[in-house]
């Protein structure tokens, strides 16, 4: 495998007025991986897409897409792309056949190698049955899955993948993460941007958190973890109340400053990972008397990686963002 | 299990002209049009159901009111009047079906594809050239009906539509436009409607300029659809009182139909793929 990445970002910068949505954001993506972009609403995911993608211009940086420049050498970087975007991108008037000849028309193949394809990929992603009727028939995992579908006919080195799954039910969801696994397999390099962290954890080998328009955080997700501080203890506490004691007891182990908001029976603190962890602190909270109902030490998540870079939970961020 | 993306064999992509990628672009994308028109008939009631209500309205409703001067048949003096007014009017739907188009995922997907980026604007207008011949074989079919004859000769005839198609075709650059830059269908709708009715009511179409307060008279007589109407009426050998007018658009109505639809052509078509090819850039 050659060291060319086959997307690669440095200092790309997109104003929208007087907003900055990308501000210096780099990216180095190794051919055949799955890439995610984690971050809040509005932190400039699906612009970063939207300008490796060809669909702006951005104001200062590069980037390049197997090789071709996104701005002066857009058509042949065209060519090698493919684009899955938050909203089914097909004619809700068309079948869901038609929609595919017409893409694959519209992506310079044949008309006997567009409809050879469309036949393919309808019958590989289970639309066969559908593929006579209006998209506007079409249930929204049918519709992602022939957008999908859509964006994998003239078969693209790269493919960009703009929140696949929102909105999705698990079901459909599931199929488009083994769809995903198998694309990858196939040698296609993936760059997906998600609100899902489990998705991002599941799929992707390497993740960059993004937030104010650039990236604040870079890795493989066993790494991302790593970095925020190996473990947690969740506490279910018997009289909420005795929170702040708990916090107090439990400061020696803690690895940042735990400051409960007044009575709340579960408590999530960070602590450093040792032997004999939740002993220690039974012990800890039994000399002062507090009275615990549930005791669980885990792993830091990927939820936990974002909290800490970006001081807020992706499902809060998301929430503020509308 | 097998690839879902193979690579493409030899021979499976169209190596083409920027010219023949062009025509075929427009080809495909003006299809997906008409299959549209094939799935809901109903969005052709603005070329279908309307002019006929136009027609038989002013025709026996206003008709009996309006004096053409001389001994003129009304029925005869509408169509040619009729025929460019029902092109005028699928301009607002022109722009609402760029709006649509423009705020769906499917244009992104156009723009991320290797394909002529004039291609979508361009298969809008002949979709559109399409439907306005549906528009005025209707209105003459409702003409016919109602008395409308055709004196002169066939080449005229001839002539006379595809003087009405061009200027149609030509108007149309403008409906794209208008949806370029605004944001809505219904935003649309509206200005569209505000733009074309004055437009096709302050002309010639279904009254004699002659009839308006004079201060009113220039901006009619220099209104393209007088020319239209005019030039019209004049190649059918019906009434047409504009050949007793003082203006230049009136004397010449077939050069001036011919550099109207060229001006608008010039004007509107670059600038809407400008607006194509920089939007949300």
């Amino acid at each position: 495998m050659s060291d060319t990445p086959a997307i690669q970002a440095e200092g790309l910068i997109k104003n929208f007025g007087k907003t900055r949505a990308l501000n210096g954001l780099d990216l180095a993506v190794a051919p055949g991986t799955v890439y995610g972009l984690l971050g809040p609403n509005g932190a400039g995911k699906t612009t970063a897409v939207r300008v490796l993608a060809t669909l702006l211009r951005p104001d200062g940086g590069h980037a390049r897409v197997m090789g071709h420049d996104v701005v002066t050498q857009a058509a042949a970087a065209r060519r090698v792309i493919g684009l899955t975007g938050q909203y089914a991108a097909l004619d809700e008037y068309l079948t869901g056949r038609s929609n595919l000849l017409m893409i694959g028309q519209l992506s310079r193949l044949t008309t006997r190698a567009a409809a050879r394809r469309a036949d393919e990929l309808l019958e590989r992603f289970g639309l066969t049955d559908a593929a006579g009727r209006a998209v506007k028939t079409y249930s929204g995992g049918m519709r992602r899955r022939l957008d999908l579908a859509a964006s994998l006919i003239a078969h693209p080195s790269v493919l960009f993948l703009d929140e696949p799954t929102t909105g999705l039910d698990p079901s459909a969801r599931a199929l488009m993460w083994d769809i995903v696994r198998q694309l990858v397999a196939d040698g296609t390099t993936l760059l997906l941007t998600t609100q899902y962290l489990d998705e991002a954890d599941q799929l992707a080998g390497r993740i960059a958190v993004i937030d104010g328009g650039k990236v604040i955080a870079e890795g493989a997700p066993a790494e991302l973890k790593a970095s925020v501080g190996g473990q947690r203890v969740v506490l279910e506490l018997a009289d909420p109340e005795d929170a702040p004691v708990a916090a107090k007891a439990l400061a020696p182990f803690a690895t940042t400053e735990i400051s409960p908001a007044g009575a709340q029976s579960s408590l999530e603190v960070p602590v450093a990972a040792a032997d004999g962890l939740a002993t220690q602190v039974l012990r800890a909270l039994d000399a002062v008397g507090v009275s615990v109902n549930d005791i669980a030490v885990r792993t830091a998540s990927l939820d936990d990686v974002f909290l800490t870079l970006t001081g807020h939970k992706a499902e809060e961020a998301e929430e503020e963002a509308k | 299990m097998t690839a879902i993306a193979p690579p493409l064999a030899e021979g499976e992509l169209v190596t083409s002209t920027r010219l023949g990628q062009l025509l075929s672009d427009v080809w495909v994308l003006t299809k997906r049009s008409l299959a549209r028109i094939r799935r809901e008939p109903e969005t052709l009631s603005e070329v279908t159901i309307q002019p006929v209500m136009f027609v038989l309205m002013f025709a026996y409703v206003f008709g009996g009111a309006i004096g053409i001067g001389g001994k003129g048949n009304y029925h005869e003096y509408l169509i040619g009047g009729m025929i460019g007014m029902g092109l005028a009017q699928t301009a607002p739907g022109t722009a609402v079906a760029v709006v649509s188009d423009m705020s769906t995922g499917l244009i992104d997907r156009f723009r991320s594809l290797p394909m002529s980026r004039a291609a979508v604007l361009m298969a809008r207008s002949l979709a559109d050239m399409l439907t306005q011949i549906i528009g005025a074989s209707v209105t003459a079919a409702v003409g016919l009906a109602i008395g409308w004859r055709i004196h002169g000769t066939a080449l005229q005839a001839i002539e006379a539509l595809a003087l009405a198609l061009l200027f149609g075709y030509a108007f149309t650059w403008a409906g794209i436009c208008l949806g370029m830059v605004l944001r809505s269908p219904e935003a649309a709708q509206q200005t569209g409607f505000v733009i074309f009715l004055p437009l096709t009511f302050i002309s010639s179409a279904f009254v004699p300029t002659q009839s308006m307060p004079g201060w009113l008279q220039p901006i009619a007589e220099w209104n393209p659809l007088s020319s239209l109407a005019a030039a019209c009426r004049g190649l059918f050998g019906n009434p047409n009182p504009a050949a007793s007018v003082d203006a230049w658009p009136a004397q010449h109505a077939v050069a001036a139909v011919i550099c109207w639809s060229v001006g608008l052509i010039v004007v509107f078509a670059p600038l809407a793929i400008h607006l194509y090819r920089s939007k949300n850039r």
